[in-house]
């Protein structure tokens, strides 16, 4: 067994783990907010701000 | 949506309230800068040599010049309309915003192949990369490139999942490691410091031009690859603090800096090997700025740019992470596609369903399609989205002319830009068609079937409303 296989399962090992990661916290997110929270990103918030403190 | 107010006689539409989880805004120019160029840099350091094996060194130059003028125009093209549409999508938002519906479709679907193709294609070569690492180890046999290949895919994922900031920084650096250590070798082997090793003159000679001027016309396909991916620097435009300064700034450096370091990489790599060899990307020079760095006979140079190899690989991987997710959320949000894509992680605040989402796609590509078709499938959905930006810009500076809404930057001699880029396009479909007609006619043949799917039966489910988020005053015309 050469230094080369070691790391060869190490990149399956954290492949996993990073993959895992992801869906566990997607898993958890996805079941404590609720759906109108997450979705709740509008386009161009900023600029009607910028427009409502011009107007003010 | 009820909190549009599409109806206002003064404006044309009014930005909604609501937004309860929304993209961060924390990037910097810099961070702009890194996301342009680190998608990019990896053309420098493989790929752009086929333009070599199609007319020559000097082919290869005529069309790194005639690609930096197009994207140029793409450059100035993008800074002046993002400043504007600052918002996540890029090029699919300013489609929406400007042209409309079903081109707005196309475009995001254009966005996001290209950067998961160029991701997958990244991969591939980080997976590749890392055997050759292997072999210069000592390991004997083959090496399983498959823990690497998905290893670099979904590390970068992770972290693109975990915020935009500690993304953007990271390609930062590891972007400025990979431009500079082309710098280093440019001034190693020119004779600035020391002896140079440069011979243009006696490779170039008998070799001006190998193929005539048609080969340059089929090197302008690969001319593209020292610049592609520029325009993804759009996509930071909801997560940067300052739209209007950092966008063109970052964007406009980035060009800057992509013509320099094109320029350097054609200079020291035709001058040290021999155009046969450089010009065969399969069986010759993979990476030509390592194999030029081999020939300087200097241990520093050749860890320096295999260092800048992987970097370069990894920095585009991740900056095509950031941009196809921010695009699909884009078209999530709007409901072009379903609304579930456009989710805001409430900690990390990114679009952590799209992310999660491209990452198997991007795999099914990495492990199971040839390089050469992955990236072909990558350029020419690029190459539509180039064609789709003249048109753009005529249109918006035709809607709202100078004066009626702020720009944050205003590239001049307009249409010249518009119309030099067009031209451009035209040129490089008809050389793309010389060596890759059969993929462009299908990847032609795709889209208007997917356009059909979303003219006959998406588009009723899509937020009209969205189309006129931006406090602009209404098109002259309408």
């Amino acid at each position: 067994m050469q230094t080369w296989n070691y790391i060869e399962y190490a990149a399956w090992g954290l492949s996993a783990l990073f993959g895992l990661y992801m869906l566990v916290d997607w898993f958890r997110t996805d079941t404590s907010y609720s759906e109108d929270v997450l979705t709740s990103s509008r386009e161009g918030e900023l600029e009607a701000l910028t427009e409502e403190e011009h107007k003010a | 949506m009820a909190d549009i107010d599409i109806t206002s006689k003064t404006m044309d539409g009014m930005g909604p309230h609501g937004t309860k989880v929304g993209l961060l805004r924390v990037l910097g120019p810099a961070h702009v800068w890194a996301l342009g160029v680190g998608i990019v840099l990896v053309g420098e350091y493989m790929g752009w040599n086929f333009a070599v094996g199609k007319g020559g060194a000097y082919a290869a130059l005529i069309a790194c010049w005639f690609a930096g003028i197009l994207y140029t125009c793409v450059a100035m093209i993008d800074s002046e309309v993002t400043s504007t549409v600052a918002a996540a999508g890029g090029q699919y938002t300013q489609a929406k915003h400007i042209v409309g519906p079903l081109m707005a479709f196309n475009v995001g679907l254009y966005l996001t192949f290209a950067y998961t193709m160029l991701e997958a294609a990244n991969a591939i070569t980080a997976g590749y990369l890392i055997s050759v690492v292997a072999t210069m180890t000592g390991y004997e046999g083959a090496l399983d490139q498959r823990p690497f290949i998905i290893l670099s895919i979904l590390f970068l994922a992770w972290l693109n999942y975990r915020g935009v900031l500690a993304t953007l920084t990271f390609n930062l650096v590891i972007t400025a490691i990979a431009f500079v250590a082309i710098l280093v070798l440019f001034v190693s082997t020119s004779g600035i410091i020391g002896t140079g090793i440069v011979q243009h003159a006696a490779l170039f000679e008998g070799h001006e031009l190998p193929y005539g001027w048609i080969g340059v016309l089929a090197a302008m396909h690969f001319g593209l690859w020292y610049y592609l991916g520029i325009e993804g620097t759009t996509q930071a435009a909801e997560e940067v603090r300052s739209p209007a300064r950092a966008l063109p700034f970052g964007t406009l450096a980035g060009i800057m800096t992509l013509l320099i370091a094109a320029t350097l990489t054609w200079y020291t790599c035709s001058g040290v090997l021999p155009w046969e060899f450089l010009g065969d990307g399969v069986n010759g020079s993979v990476a030509p700025l390592f194999d030029t760095a081999r020939l300087s006979g200097s241990n520093a140079l050749v860890w320096l740019l295999g260092i800048g190899t992987l970097f370069a690989t990894l920095a585009s991987a991740n900056g095509c992470i950031n941009d196809a997710s921010r695009a699909w959320f884009a078209m999530g949000r709007d409901k072009y596609l379903p609304g579930w894509f456009g989710a805001v992680h409430p900690k990390y605040r990114t679009p952590y369903r799209s992310i999660v989402f491209l990452v198997p796609i991007a795999l099914i590509f990495a492990l199971g399609a040839p390089l050469d078709q992955v990236i072909t499938f990558s350029i020419l959905s690029g190459l539509l989205e180039y064609t789709f930006m003249p048109l753009n810009i005529i249109l918006f500076r035709k809607k709202w002319p100078m004066g009626s809404i702020k720009r944050g930057y205003e590239h001049p001699f307009h249409p010249l830009p518009a119309i030099v880029l067009l031209c451009l396009c035209g040129i490089t479909f008809f050389a793309v068609f010389l060596g890759y007609g059969t993929q462009l006619v299908a990847m032609i043949g795709f889209y208007i079937v997917v356009s059909l799917w979303f003219h006959f039966w998406r588009y009723r489910f899509v937020n009209r409303g969205a189309q006129f988020t931006m406090p602009w005053p209404k098109p002259q015309g309408y």
